[in-house]
C-alpha cells in the first residue's frame, strides 16, 4: 500500500485535537479532586487530554506515512439541506405542530437529492407526512399538537 | 433438569400471542431493512425505540432482537442478487453468491444461506442458553473495579476488530467516552460541558449519536454519487438445491456455525469477523480452491452460517455482564433501562421470563424467518426496487420524529445533526463510527466504576492490579491492544478484511 502525506488522517487528527482540547478547557473549570474522591474534573481531563494525544499521533502519522484514503466529493447540496431540515423539525415542532413541520422537513429532506422533479417531491413529502402522522400521533398517540 | 425448565419458560412466555406477533414484526423489518442498502439495522432500533417504549419490557426485547438478527438475514439477499451487501457482515456472501446468482443458480445460494443461517441460529441459541447462566454467576461476584477493567478490555478487543487504523478506532473509542461526560456529574451533580443549557443536563441521549452517525451519515455517503439501483435482478428460479449442493454445503455451515458462535461474544463487530474468518477457512481447506469467487457454494453457505450464529451469541456479554458487544446491543441497553431494568448478570434471577422469553423467541424468530425468506423472496426482490429519493427522505422523518419522542427534548434533535455532520466528517476520514458508539455507552460506566473502586479502596489505585479477576482483564486488555498495534498481526488482519474490496 502506498503511504504517504494524507489529507484526511491530518483532518481527522485535527478535528480530534480541537474537540480533546475543548473538553481540557472545560474540565480545568471544575473541581478535580484527589485520586480518592475524583471530582467531577478529573475523569474528563483524562479523557480529554487522551483524546487530544491521539488526534496529535493521527495528525503527525498522517503527515509522514497516512493512510490513502481517497476522500471523494462532498454532496454539499445534501449536507446543507438535510443539517436544515433536522434542525428545522427540532426547533418548529412545538411552535408550528406536527403535520406541518413534518412536511416542511420531509419537503426539505426530499431536496437533498440532485435528481428529484419537484412533483415528485411534493407527492414523497406528503406521503410520508400522512404515514408518519398515522403511525406516530392515530397510532402510538404521540402527545404532540397536530397544528 | 433445569435447562429444561428455564426453556420451558421462556418459550411459554415467547409463544404468547403479542410477543409471537411483534417477535414476526421484528424479523420482518429486520429482513428488510437488511434488504435496503442504505439503511442499517442500528438506525432502525434508534428509530424504533420509542415505539418499543409503551410495550411490555420482554415483548419490546423480543422486538428488537428480532430487527438486528433478521437484519443479518436479510443483508444475504441483496448480496445475492445485486452484488451489493446491505449489511457489512454480507459482504463475503456476495464474492460467491452473486457469482452463483449470474449463473442462474440464485436459488439454491438463497437456500444455502437459508438453511445454513436457521441452522446456525438455532445451533447459537442453545448456546447462549448453556453459557448465559454460568457467566452470569462469575459476573456477580464482580467489584467496581473488576468492572471497569472488563468495560476497559471490551473497549480495547473491540479495537482489535475494527477495520481499517487501529489508532483511529483509538481514538473514535476516546472520542466516544469523552462525549459521554456531557451532562450531570453522578456523584456531584456538578453539571459539566452543558453550555449553561438545561437541556444538556441530561447528557447527550446516544439515540441521537446513533441515529447521527448511522442513519443521516449514511445517507450523506449514498448521496456522493446518485445512480438509479441497477434493477438487474431476474426471477429466482428453483430454490431447491442439488443433491450435490446439499451435499458440499453440510461441512461449511457446521464450522461456520461454530466460528460464528466462538466470536460473536468478542465486542465491536464479531460477526463480520466471522463470515471473514469462515469465508478464509473454507477456501483453505476445500479440494478445489479455484472455485471460489466463481460460485462455490460453500462460500455463501459457510459465512451466512458464521453470521448469523454471531448474531445469536453476541447477546451474551449484553445478558450476562450487561456490556454490548454492538451497537444495536447499546441501543438494547437503553430499551432495559428505560423499562427499569439494569441489564447485567441480576436480570437471569431478578427476569428469568424476560431472560429466557428472550432466548427462546431467538429461536422463533429463526424459524418465521426461514418462512419469510424463502417462499416470500419474491417480495424482496420487489422492494429492492423502491427508489432511494423515496427511501432517504422516510428515514429522515422518522428518525427526527423517533428521537424527539423520546424526551420531547428539541436538543436530542439538533443533536442528530450535529453528530451526522460530524461521522460525515470522520467516516469520509477514515474513522469507524461504531468504535465511538460503544465508547459512549460505555464511557460512563467506565467512570463510575473507576470512581467507585478508588473510593472502595481508600485511593489505592493497585486495587486494579491486585484483585485477581480485575488484574488478569487487565493483562489481556493490554495484550490485546499489543495485538491492534503489532505490525505482523496487523497485516494479517488487513489480508483478511482485504477479500472484502
Amino acid at each position: 500500500m502506498d503511504r504517504r502525506r494524507s489529507l484526511p488522517d491530518v483532518l481527522a487528527g485535527g478535528i480530534l485535537i480541537l474537540i480533546g482540547g475543548a473538553f481540557v478547557a472545560g474540565a480545568l473549570g471544575y473541581d478535580r479532586g484527589t485520586p480518592l474522591r475524583m471530582g467531577p474534573g478529573y475523569f474528563p481531563l483524562a479523557a480529554g487530554a487522551i483524546v487530544a494525544a491521539l488526534g496529535l499521533a493521527i495528525a503527525v502519522k498522517g503527515l509522514v506515512a497516512g493512510e490513502q484514503i481517497t476522500f471523494g466529493t462532498i454532496p454539499w447540496r445534501a449536507v446543507a439541506v438535510l443539517s436544515f431540515a433536522v434542525v428545522f423539525f427540532g426547533f418548529f415542532v412545538r411552535r408550528l405542530g406536527f403535520v406541518p413541520t413534518s412536511l416542511v422537513t420531509a419537503l426539505l429532506a426530499t431536496l437533498a437529492s440532485r435528481h428529484v422533479r419537484p412533483l415528485t417531491a411534493v407527492a414523497v413529502a406528503a406521503g410520508l407526512t400522512a404515514a408518519a402522522t398515522l403511525i406516530f400521533v392515530v397510532g402510538l398517540q404521540l402527545r404532540i399538537p397536530w397544528f | 433438569m433445569d435447562l429444561f425448565d428455564n426453556l420451558m419458560l421462556g418459550f411459554s412466555t415467547a409463544f404468547l400471542i403479542q410477543n409471537v406477533l411483534y417477535c414476526f414484526l421484528g424479523v420482518l423489518l429486520g429482513t428488510a431493512v437488511g434488504v435496503l442498502p442504505g439503511i442499517g439495522p442500528t438506525a432502525t432500533v434508534a428509530m424504533l425505540l420509542p415505539i418499543t417504549f409503551n410495550f411490555e419490557p420482554v415483548t419490546a426485547l423480543i422486538m428488537l432482537a428480532g430487527i438486528y438478527y433478521g437484519a443479518q438475514y436479510g443483508g444475504s439477499t441483496t448480496a445475492i442478487l445485486i452484488n451489493l451487501p446491505g449489511e457489512s457482515s454480507a459482504a463475503v456472501t456476495a464474492l460467491d453468491g452473486h457469482e452463483m446468482a449470474r449463473q442462474g443458480r440464485a436459488g439454491p445460494a438463497l437456500a444455502a444461506a437459508a438453511v445454513g443461517s436457521f441452522f446456525a441460529g438455532t445451533v447459537a441459541t442453545v448456546v447462549l442458553a448453556v453459557a448465559a447462566p454460568p457467566l452470569a454467576d462469575v459476573a456477580l461476584r464482580f467489584g467496581p473495579a473488576e468492572y471497569f477493567s472488563l468495560v476497559l478490555f471490551g473497549l480495547i478487543v473491540s479495537i482489535t476488530l475494527a477495520r481499517g487504523s487501529a489508532l483511529k478506532a483509538l481514538a473514535m473509542i476516546a472520542l466516544g467516552v469523552l462525549l459521554g461526560t456531557v451532562g450531570q456529574d453522578i456523584y456531584t451533580g456538578t453539571p459539566r460541558f452543558t453550555l449553561g443549557q438545561r437541556e444538556l443536563f441530561g447528557g447527550i441521549d446516544f439515540v441521537s449519536v446513533a441515529v447521527g452517525m448511522f442513519g443521516i451519515a449514511e445517507i450523506l455517503r449514498n448521496l456522493e454519487n446518485e445512480r438509479t439501483r441497477v434493477a438487474l435482478v431476474g426471477a429466482v428460479g428453483s430454490l431447491w438445491p442439488t443433491a450435490e449442493d446439499r451435499r458440499r454445503i453440510v461441512g461449511p455451515i457446521l464450522r461456520g456455525t461454530g466460528l460464528g458462535a466462538a466470536l460473536g461474544v468478542l465486542p465491536g463487530g464479531g460477526h463480520v469477523l466471522a463470515s471473514f474468518t469462515s469465508y478464509a477457512v473454507e477456501k483453505r481447506i476445500s479440494k478445489r480452491p479455484q472455485e471460489f469467487g466463481h460460485g462455490a457454494i460453500e462460500g455463501v453457505a459457510g459465512p451466512e452460517s458464521a453470521n448469523n450464529a454471531a448474531a445469536q451469541t453476541s447477546f451474551i456479554p449484553l445478558l450476562t455482564l450487561g456490556l454490548p458487544a454492538h451497537p444495536v446491543m447499546a441501543l438494547m441497553v437503553g430499551a432495559f433501562i428505560v423499562h427499569g431494568i439494569t441489564p447485567g448478570p441480576n436480570v437471569i434471577n431478578d427476569e428469568p421470563a424476560l431472560f429466557w422469553g428472550l432466548i427462546a423467541s431467538m429461536w422463533i424468530g429463526n424459524v418465521l424467518l426461514v418462512l419469510l425468506n424463502l417462499p416470500l423472496i419474491g417480495i424482496w426482490v420487489r422492494m429492492l426496487r423502491i427508489p432511494y429519493q423515496v427511501l432517504f427522505p422516510m428515514i429522515v422523518l422518522f428518525a427526527v420524529i423517533g428521537t424527539y419522542s423520546l424526551n420531547f427534548n428539541a436538543y436530542d434533535v439538533y443533536a442528530i445533526a450535529f453528530f451526522g455532520l460530524l461521522g460525515y466528517v470522520l467516516i469520509k476520514c477514515g474513522c469507524e463510527p461504531a468504535p465511538l458508539l460503544l465508547g459512549f455507552v460505555l464511557g460512563p460506566l467506565l467512570e463510575e466504576n473507576l470512581r467507585r473502586a478508588l473510593i472502595i479502596s481508600r485511593g489505592d489505585a493497585s486495587v486494579l492490579v491486585t484483585r485477581p479477576i480485575s488484574a488478569v482483564l487487565l493483562a489481556l486488555a493490554v495484550a490485546a491492544l499489543a495485538v491492534a498495534v503489532l505490525p505482523s498481526i496487523r497485516r494479517r488482519r488487513e489480508v483478511v478484511f482485504a477479500e472484502d474490496e
